[in-house]
């Protein structure tokens, strides 16, 4: 417990408009639940349009994996399904009652069969995320271990501890149930300076493990390889906090909670701060009024700014994200770029002067600063890629198809966030994190 | 800037149809002069400032100072050569009559072609030649006929670097490839006693009877051969009178290629390029150390007055410090694991004295070392990257047993 984990290879991205911790009541019309959150599924309706649905109860499943159930944040009406091209589900919204009603359940833990089967009736299946290739998890795989990321420290995500003040005993609840799954342990690991509370010393039944440093040293796939990495055949399941303590609320009270608190972030936001909701909850009610600048100059994210999803204003959160984003968009051309000084813009190198100063924190814009190129610089993704991985050569397998080299260059371990580092800090403005899903998708074909 | 952003804007040429040539010429301009305002669509939603445009203006930056130096020694050399000594402003002045036009040529020959293979392929044009342009006109001798860069150049952008794929996909550094080419193909003027001092007068006659302009690595060439000792008159020059003393040759008024004799110049370079992330410490690091290591090798072994030369000396003259600084950096064409820049640029150093030394023929071993480097670049990264997997097999090992 004493040993400290050390993330030495990273960045923080310092933005302007982080989350004050005070948190403001919202329940807008309009939820949603996104099929495009849950990567690799085939949604088929369980309601159709029109149906009243209590909170908790399935809307969608997954064609492939029936127990991926997805279930409705709140009660009320189905009042339209969105789809896009091909006719593929893009949104199921629904205008929810001024009263939530809920579901009731009643989840058995008594052996490993029965938690598969209480979750995925409860729609909280899809909380568990498989590795490798970052699909919600297959029941019928039994995972080496469960890891729980107890931080977030992307730049302006919302502070867990924060969001689960006064939630220890669902959270307790939860990483009992969830220890039934695996084969091995559930981790939990903690951050030396970004945990400060006793939320998380308390709780038992995990391994914990306590890291130090910046980004990435809150993702997931940085813990698993400094901790228990993953091998060829293995699997390790993962889930976040928030959703540990919906599982563990759904057997201490046998409902589906989905209320959570949510930070509302960036620079395009006036006063930054959380706000206490529910799940797949519309934007527009947590930004209107709220903004700096003009709307159509604003990227909404659902999520932080490195691996979020973009939204329109009217657009909702999605099922894994508890930040949203807003930051101007940066669509103006700007007069020899490459040789200004640059003093508003962030970089790693040092041909930009924002190594001297430290704290300063920075209105980033969209803009892409620049044009694709083919690979030049080396050495720089390692810069903030802490895995023992190497990231440029895996990224060269992934674009030329070369599978076994993936495989043996330690595909298993990486899904697309952890490369958003790097593609943040690329000279050559790669697309890296399409690419590393692209080579998930084709290797999860060629591989099963 | 609107109004520059408005003209640009109606004067872009259309993309597709017979010639898109004219477009891609403009698009160049463009984004020379304009960031383009995209923004980012998949994936992270804010960039790092840092493009390959500024990458390139670094090194450019870095190669100031040996431009300036080159232009200045230039000019020196010359009016020495007469037994003048004029004032700075006019040496300089001399000097940029025949350096700039090499830097030209050099320049428009390799955008020239750059462009139209832009064209051909219908990609944006990519910014590497923007360093490679520089580093050709100052790895020249300052007499090499400009025809002659001409061909260089193109030669080196085609098959150096296009046929591979263009930048990023090259197999050597194009600089160097350019500077071979014309090693082999005209040895005359590039090696020797006469093209390192621009002996020309007014009239274009060569004035100065029976001067030798020699460099340092030529005069230590000629002592190969005979015992260590045998040549007095060649070693005293190195000697802390001499000319090529080790204070001379690292200020950097000797005669040799226009921009590689100042070791000064090169070393502040190295620190930009070092201090902005720019350049690999690692390889200028190891480098200099495989070079330390080879001389101190000969040096303890000697035979000759060539071997018998202080290590530190060595990496001082000829083209050891240009090379390491700018050549043996180039990001494409080096090793490009972490651990592999270390091997690469320690091989790359230890070679440069090693060829020098040991094959009179080719004093500028640093040229061949580096390229042959560049072509072992890949195998190096190989070993490192089979080190990376084979411990990734290890850990399965205990869970199987």
């Amino acid at each position: 417990m004493s040993k400290v984990l050390k993330v030495t290879k990273g960045l923080d991205i310092k933005l302007k408009g982080e989350a004050e911790k005070v948190s403001k009541d919202v329940q807008p019309e309009v939820y949603a639940i996104k099929p495009t959150d849950f990567h690799g599924i085939f949604p088929k309706l369980i309601h159709k349009e029109g149906a009243e649905v209590k909170a908790g109860m399935p809307i969608i499943y997954d064609k492939y994996n029936e127990h991926a159930k997805i279930a409705s944040p709140v009660s009320g009406e189905i009042i339209e399904v969105v789809r896009g091209e091909k006719r593929k589900m893009l949104e199921v919204k629904i205008l929810a009652d001024k009263e939530i009603k809920h579901e009731k359940f009643s989840p058995k833990s008594g052996s490993r069969e029965e938690v598969i089967n209480s979750l995925s009736e409860a729609g909280l299946w899809p909380c568990l995320i498989e590795r490798p290739f970052g699909l919600i998890a297959n029941p019928e795989v039994t995972p080496k271990s469960i890891h729980i990321s107890a931080f977030n420290s992307g730049p302006l995500e919302a502070d867990v501890e924060y969001v689960l003040h006064g939630r220890e005993k669902d959270f307790q609840k939860g990483v009992e149930v969830l220890a039934l799954l695996p084969s091995g342990k559930v981790h939990l690991h903690t951050h030396k300076t970004r945990n400060t509370s006793d939320l998380f010393k308390n709780i038992s039944g995990v391994e914990k493990h306590v890291f130090s440093g910046p980004h990435p040293s809150g993702l997931p796939g940085t813990q698993i390889n400094m901790t228990d990495p993953i091998n060829k055949g293995e699997h390790v399941w993962t889930v976040k906090p928030q959703h540990v303590a919906m599982i563990g609320k759904l057997y201490n009270e046998g409902i589906y909670d989905a209320s959570t608190i949510i930070a509302v972030a960036g620079s395009q936001i006036k006063k930054p701060h959380y706000f206490k909701t529910y799940m797949g909850a519309s934007l527009k009610q947590l930004v209107e009024g709220n903004l700096n600048g003009k709307e159509e100059k604003t990227r909404f994210i659902s999520g932080n700014v490195l691996t979020g999803d973009k939204v329109k204003k009217t657009g909702f959160l999605g099922f894994y994200h508890d930040t949203v984003t807003a930051i101007p968009e940066g669509d103006e051309p700007q007069f020899l770029g490459w040789l200004a000084p640059n003093l508003e813009k962030f970089s790693l190198s040092r041909t930009f002067f924002s190594w001297a100063m430290p704290e300063k924190k920075y209105d980033l814009n969209t803009n892409n600063n620049g044009e694709e190129r083919a690979f030049v610089v080396t050495g720089q993704y390692e810069q903030v890629f802490p895995m023992d991985i190497m990231p440029q050569q895996l990224i060269k397998s992934m674009i030329v198809d070369d599978i076994e080299k993936m495989e043996q260059l330690g595909v298993y371990e990486v899904l697309p966030e952890d490369f958003a580092l790097c593609e943040y800090v690329c000279t050559s403005k790669q697309p890296l994190q399409n690419i590393v899903r692209n080579s998930l998708d084709g290797a999860k074909q060629e591989l099963g | 800037m609107k109004a520059l952003e408005e003209f640009m804007q109606k004067v872009k040429p259309p993309k597709d149809g017979k010639f898109p040539l004219p477009y891609w010429i403009w698009d160049g301009t463009y984004t020379f002069l304009f960031t383009p305002g995209h923004t980012t669509e998949k994936g992270v939603h804010v960039r790092d400032g840092i493009d390959l445009k500024r990458t390139m203006f670094t090194v450019i930056i870095a190669l100031i100072p040996a431009l300036l130096f080159g232009i200045w020694n230039t000019g020196h050399q010359h009016f020495a050569a007469f037994g003048e000594d004029p004032a700075f402003i006019e040496k300089f002045i001399y000097g940029s009559q025949l350096v700039l036009p090499l830097v030209i040529v050099s320049y428009a020959a390799g955008l020239g072609i750059e462009f139209v293979f832009t064209a051909l392929k219908g990609h944006p044009i990519q910014e590497g030649f923007l360093v490679s342009g520089l580093l050709i006109p100052l790895c020249m001798p300052v007499d090499v006929p400009l025809w002659m860069v001409a061909v260089a150049t193109i030669f080196a952008v085609v098959i150096g670097k296009e046929v591979f794929g263009g930048t990023g996909m090259n197999i050597l550094n194009v600089a160097l490839t350019a500077r071979a080419f014309l090693f082999f193909a005209y040895p005359t003027k590039m090696s020797g006693d006469e093209v390192w001092v621009n002996t020309a007068s007014a009239e274009g006659v060569s004035t100065v009877d029976g001067f030798t302009g020699a460099t340092a690595l030529g005069d230590l060439a000629t002592t190969v051969g005979s015992p260590v000792g045998s040549n007095a008159e060649v070693v005293g020059e190195f000697a802390a009178s001499g000319a090529y003393s080790m204070f001379n040759a690292f200020m950097g008024w000797i005669p040799g290629s226009v921009g590689e004799t100042s070791a000064l110049a090169c070393l502040i370079g190295a620190a930009y390029l070092i201090y902005t992330g720019v350049g690999s410490w690692k390889i200028m690091l190891s480098f200099f150390l495989g070079g330390i290591a080879m001389g101190g090798i000969f040096n303890a072994f000697a035979v000759n007055d060539f071997m018998a030369l202080n290590p530190l000396h060595q990496t001082l003259i000829g083209g050891f410090m240009f090379g390491m600084v700018f050549m043996a950096t180039d990001p494409v064409s080096a090793a490009q694991t972490e651990t592999g820049k270390w091997i690469y640029g320690f091989l790359g150093g230890f070679f440069a004295i090693m060829i020098r030394v040991f094959n009179p023929a080719y004093p500028e071993g640093v040229m061949l070392a580096i390229l042959f480097m560049n072509v072992m670049a890949p195998m190096i990264d190989h070993y490192v990257v089979e080190g990376n997997i084979k411990k990734r097999m290890k850990r399965i090992k205990p869970a199987a047993a």
